[in-house]
């Protein structure tokens, strides 16, 4: 049987106990990791072998939970996600950026949880249907409309990349966006001018201007970046359509 | 057990530099302020024009020095540098769903830059530089 390659990793963590830290620390640990571990497995080895205090969120390990979003190097990344062996000589972990600091690497998911309730991010049906009635059909075309931005895991990640959400709080922000705008693509939905009401605002797609770093990071290949253009498009050819056509159709 | 979260402050000035990719949209977003400036020439070129042919062509003297020529280079380069950018991501605010399948960006990009060329070259026809 072959012997897993063995490797001294040395991590960086930025460390904040809310009852003694006025603010957050870096410390530092060294500890044996296999070569093909992720820094998720590191992580688990520093709190199994040398500091039982070490607080951090995970839950799937195979990046579909969404759970264990961090500041890996700078750089948002699933912890799950991201490789040991794709890094050289100390790796620095925080929580995500962006986010306030509960504990450790935990952050307040607060704020995105209540946005993305504002967005309604469930099908809305246009019509009633009794289940006599049967299901709501779909093409697989009309599917492929909406289906990459279903494939969002809320794992938060846009959000530390996203340097507007960083400068304005109160935007929206890309996945919840996206995820509205998955909904208002669906063909079986109709709850576009609700969903309207919360994204087509300042707060909403307008504060949004485009670095595009939400698509960049995400480890689901979404494109949030581009749903939030494609809702401006179609926010705009509305307002056209409702100040210039005769009786202000929509 | 209290709550204290803590929130990290983010620097209202130099944000930019901690990424290359938020150096890259500021790179984008500064153009603004050069394609501003041309706007301005233009204004002034229009306003000279409709004072006469002798107030117009004077004008045309003042920007067709070494140093004139040299801003309008600059100038040239970062609208290159917007129109480039913008046309690169067309295709993430305007894809083109063609039955199951969606239409690869390169050919929504290269009808960009396709209709750009064509735009130029009537553009140089009516200046009677071609």
């Amino acid at each position: 049987m072959t012997q897993l390659k063995k490797r001294m990793v040395q991590l960086e963590v930025l460390r904040y106990d809310p009852e003694k830290d006025t603010e957050p620390h870096f410390q530092k640990y060294t500890v044996e990791c296999n070569e093909e571990w992720v820094v998720l497995d590191a992580l688990n080895a520093v709190k199994e072998t040398i500091d039982p205090t070490l607080n951090f969120r995970w839950s799937c390990h195979m990046a579909v939970c969404g759970s264990c979003g961090m500041m890996v190097n700078g750089e948002p990344k699933l912890s799950c996600h991201a490789f040991l062996r794709s890094y050289e000589g100390v790796i620095r972990v925080e929580p995500l950026a962006n986010f306030p600091i509960e504990r450790d690497l935990v952050t307040v998911a607060d704020d995105f949880l209540e946005k993305l309730k504002r967005v309604k991010p469930y099908l809305i049906p246009k019509e009633k249907k009794s289940i006599e009635q049967g299901e709501f059909k779909q093409t697989p075309a009309q599917l492929m409309k909406f289906r990459q931005f279903s494939m969002c895991i809320n794992c938060m990640l846009c959000y530390a990349a996203c340097p507007e959400y960083a400068l304005q709080p109160k935007f929206i922000g890309p996945a919840a966006i996206a995820l509205a705008h998955r909904y208002n693509q669906d063909s079986r939905d109709g709850g576009r001018d609700e969903r309207q009401e919360v994204i087509a605002t300042n707060e909403g797609v307008w504060e949004c201007s485009f670095v595009g770093a939400c698509s960049e990071v995400c480890p689901k290949a979404v494109d949030p970046a581009g749903a939030l253009q494609q809702v401006k498009v179609a926010s705009t050819i509305d307002w056209f359509k409702e100040h210039l056509l005769p009786g202000g159709a929509k | 057990m209290s709550r204290k979260p803590y929130i990290r402050q983010v620097s209202k000035t130099s944000w930019y530099l901690k990424q290359p990719r938020y150096m890259r949209y500021m790179s984008r977003e500064v153009t603004c302020i050069f394609i501003g400036a041309f706007a301005l020439l233009m204004v002034c070129a229009v306003e000279r024009l409709s004072q006469g042919q002798a107030a117009f062509e004077s004008f045309m003297a003042t920007i067709t020095g070494p140093w004139s020529f040299l801003g309008l280079f600059v100038i040239l380069a970062f609208a290159v540098h917007n129109a480039t950018n913008w046309f690169n991501v067309t295709p993430k605010a305007m894809p083109v769903q063609i039955g199951e399948e969606f239409l690869n960006g390169k050919y929504i990009v290269g009808a960009h830059y396709a209709i750009w060329i064509v735009a130029s070259l009537v553009v140089l026809f009516f200046a009677g530089v071609m």
